[in-house]
């Protein structure tokens, strides 16, 4: 679901700059040692900002014989487009090649296609759930985690004073909830307030917090398509249309009408991951009253993030690992976050002070860092997303569209999704 | 000796003679052939081979990165016939073509024809209208997005000021093509102009003189005689814009942010079918299916194209001598 380019929102979560870099300079083991004076070219592919810049030119004053071309793409799209075709061409890739979750589960299928980055030096260095997405049947490690996007709820504090709600960040946690129920709820109740603005934006981005807390919403473990026979599934789409229809702005969300809502009080609250902060604090320049509450319903969730893989292509795997594991490394992530806003998801940078005091001075300075990190620590399911996953979920969407345009009914557009399914095999 | 000397070297002569004939022979026969071979030598890389490879790959369960997988036939043409959606951008596809082609031509000929008067600053204007072709059609899908937007574009805004109901260019099918078919137009009118234009200027200008002494008027002899002289030139534009408009992609692409035409594939034309099939399923069996289909399509169309315009070549010529007689 996440199409746009996570880029310009990367800008995010703190007025990141602004707080302290004291860490440039002081991180330990910059490559571990050198082992080879030989002189190493290595490329990395990346997309939208993943705040490596100054890292590469630290690692090449570090590591002298080692030489790093980076390759930006500029969305996560393009990225993946020139992955899956270099990968069925078998050349062409770059040493590190970054990856967004969304087509992770796609590349699984080929995981032999990357080499296995497993090693005890980062053991237990992400959070479980990161290493477990990225781990294949066999058991390999086909990627390191670099950033996640635990989700919150940003919501707009002057709406909520206009309909007489609290505005307070722990108060408007209270109100809404724990639950898809109490947020729905705490909908109905700023709906009742005649303030006649949305309380979300679209069923799309909703559905995408409630499809993320399904273990197995389409597929099981073994590859058998289960989406249209899950209940879970059409009870899921059941409640997120009957909300959507009094609380939506039918917005699609990265559509134009989406992205100009912003400046149009199109909606009061929104689910938000980490990067998502910048989208908002850019597509809303100049609007006040952003803020964000330490709450998610349903539990906690994860919306994206991104990995480094070495392709099996790579001429220089040692190399190629050394370096990404590198940079996954919480000093570097760290640097990272502060240059670029990309939260971390390595367990040692998430108990940073760092990244724990980090606020952000669009949403009202909210400490967000320590909101996010409460959020990552929430996620407590991984959903299985297997070959077929991004191909149903976008289905999905589209099905959850119909209805919200109206060129079809809940049941018509069901089926219609339940036709799409079929034919994928 | 010598005799027998001069008969060899004779000989040899005439040999030589005989080579050097058969050389330039050949040279006259095959020089244009050779001549030609890049081309095709490059078509046979470039278009050929990707051709037949198609057809191979049709006949097959391809996955995008897993490759090869089993000879299944012509199971992925009756899959992807029996599939609404291949029928539903088929209509799609014909729609925006229609949509586009028409008035296009139409609006290129009326600015060929203006533009073929004696303006000030005519380099100007002839650059003015191919600008638009210069811009990328990325380029002109954001511009024109501006304005197509539902709730929040320029025109919507202009027509809810006026009191009336919003047009739902994301969601109503006719609306979608109509928003499409303008971005299309928008890039290729001044491109057609501009060969209407080329055309019109090599029309000889007594024609005119003396169909004006004749007291025809501008529209007179627009219709009597730029018209007709224009016939095989229409033609080939109107050739051109069956091809190009039967794979219409970007501006249908970039319409929205997913990119697949819609939620109910109202604006997916076939190109963008084969995209989804090929690039989101990652089901190039299917997506090669569909390619061939499309281009059997193009192809039943080309020849319908050739047969009208082998009739109107011929009864445009005579019906032009008949005007000229009746002019003059």
């Amino acid at each position: 679901m996440k199409r746009f380019p996570r880029t310009t929102l990367a800008v995010t979560v703190a007025g990141a700059a602004s707080f302290a870099l004291v860490l440039s300079g002081c991180s330990a083991n910059a490559g571990g040692e050198q082992s080879t004076d030989e002189n190493v070219k290595l490329t990395v592919a990346t997309f939208n900002e993943f705040g490596y810049d100054d890292l590469f030119a630290e690692y090449e004053k570090a590591n002298p014989n080692v030489t790093i071309t980076h390759k930006k793409a500029a969305t996560s799209n393009e990225a993946r487009d020139n992955l899956t075709t270099r990968l069925a061409a078998g050349s062409g890739l770059s040493d590190i090649e970054a990856i967004e979750v969304d087509w992770l589960p796609e590349l699984l299928q080929y995981s032999d296609q990357f080499i296995d980055l497993a090693s005890d030096d980062v053991d237990e260095r992400w959070l479980d759930w990161k290493t477990e997405a990225a781990t294949d049947a066999d058991g390999r490690l086909i990627a390191y985690g670099t950033d996640i996007g635990p989700e919150a709820v940003c919501y707009r504090s002057d709406l909520f004073a206009a309909a007489g709600l609290p505005t307070d960040r722990a108060e408007v946690a209270a109100l809404l909830g724990t639950s898809w129920e109490s947020y729905y709820a705490a909908g109905e109740k700023f709906a009742a307030a005649g303030t006649n603005v949305p309380w979300f934006d679209s069923a799309g981005a909703t559905w995408q917090g409630v499809v993320n807390q399904i273990p197995n919403a389409y597929e099981e473990e073994d590859g058998t398509i289960i989406a249209t026979g899950n209940p879970e599934v059409k009870k899921a789409y059941t409640s997120v249309l009957e909300a959507s229809s009094t609380l939506s702005a039918h917005l699609g969300q990265w559509s134009d009408d989406w992205t100009a809502s912003f400046q149009n009080d199109g909606f009061a609250t929104m689910l938000c991951p980490g990067w998502m902060l910048g989208v908002i604090s850019g597509n809303a320049e100049g609007v006040a009253g952003w803020d964000i509450a330490d709450t998610f319903p349903g539990g906690g969730g994860n919306w994206g993030g991104s990995y480094l893989t070495v392709p099996e292509q790579s001429k220089n795997q040692a190399e190629a690992q050394k370096l990404a594991s590198w940079l996954t490394a919480p000093e570097q992530q760290l640097k990272a976050f502060a240059s670029k806003g990309t939260f971390p998801s390595q367990l040692e940078a998430l108990e940073s002070d760092e990244l724990l005091g980090a606020t952000n001075e669009f949403f009202n300075n909210a400490p967000t860092g320590e909101i996010l990190a409460n959020r990552a620590a929430a996620v407590d399911v991984t959903p299985y997303k297997g070959e077929f996953y991004f191909a149903i979920n976008d289905a999905m969407q589209q099905a959850l569209t119909r209805v919200e345009d109206g060129t079809m009914t809940a049941d018509e557009s069901w089926a219609q999704w339940v036709t799409d399914v079929e034919s994928l095999g | 000796m010598t005799t027998v000397a001069a008969v060899e070297v004779n000989a040899r002569s005439i040999r030589r003679i005989a080579l050097s004939h058969t050389l330039s022979r050949w040279d006259v026969r095959f020089s244009p052939y050779l001549y030609i071979s890049p081309f095709f030598l490059v078509f046979a890389v470039m278009g050929l081979f990707p051709l037949l490879y198609t057809a191979w790959v049709s006949v097959h369960d391809w996955n995008l990165i897993g490759g090869q997988g089993d000879f299944v036939g012509l199971e992925n043409f009756v899959t992807v016939l029996s599939q609404g959606y291949f029928w539903n951008s088929l209509r799609n596809t014909f729609s925006i073509f229609l949509l586009s082609s028409i008035p296009q031509i139409i609006v290129a000929l009326g600015i060929a024809a203006v533009l073929d008067f004696n303006l000030r600053g005519k380099t100007f204007w002839r650059m003015g209208v191919l600008l638009p072709y210069v811009v990328a059609p990325v380029a002109v899908a954001l511009i024109f997005n501006d304005l197509f937007g539902d709730k929040f574009g320029l025109i919507n805004s202009a027509i809810m000021s006026l009191g009336l109901e919003p047009v739902r260019w994301h969601v109503d099918v006719i609306p979608s093509h109509l928003a499409i078919a303008t971005m299309v137009n928008f890039r290729w009118t001044g491109y057609n102009a501009l060969i209407f234009l080329a055309a019109m200027q090599a029309v000889p200008r007594d024609y005119y003189e003396a169909a004006i002494i004749d007291g025809a008027n501008r529209w007179r002899t627009f219709g009597s005689i730029t018209l007709p002289l224009l016939r095989p030139i229409i033609i080939f534009v109107i050739l051109t814009s069956t091809i190009g408009g039967l794979q219409i992609f970007d501006e249908a692409r970039m319409f929205d942010n997913v990119g697949q035409g819609g939620a109910s594939r109202q604006w997916q034309t076939l190109t963008l079918y084969i995209y989804e099939l090929g690039w989101n399923q990652r089901n190039f069996g299917r997506a090669s299916a569909v390619a061939w289909l499309l281009f059997l399509i193009i192809i039943l169309i080309a020849v319908i194209n050739f047969l009208i315009t082998r009739r109107i070549a011929g009864t445009g010529d005579r019906k032009l001598r008949v005007r000229a007689k009746g002019i003059s």
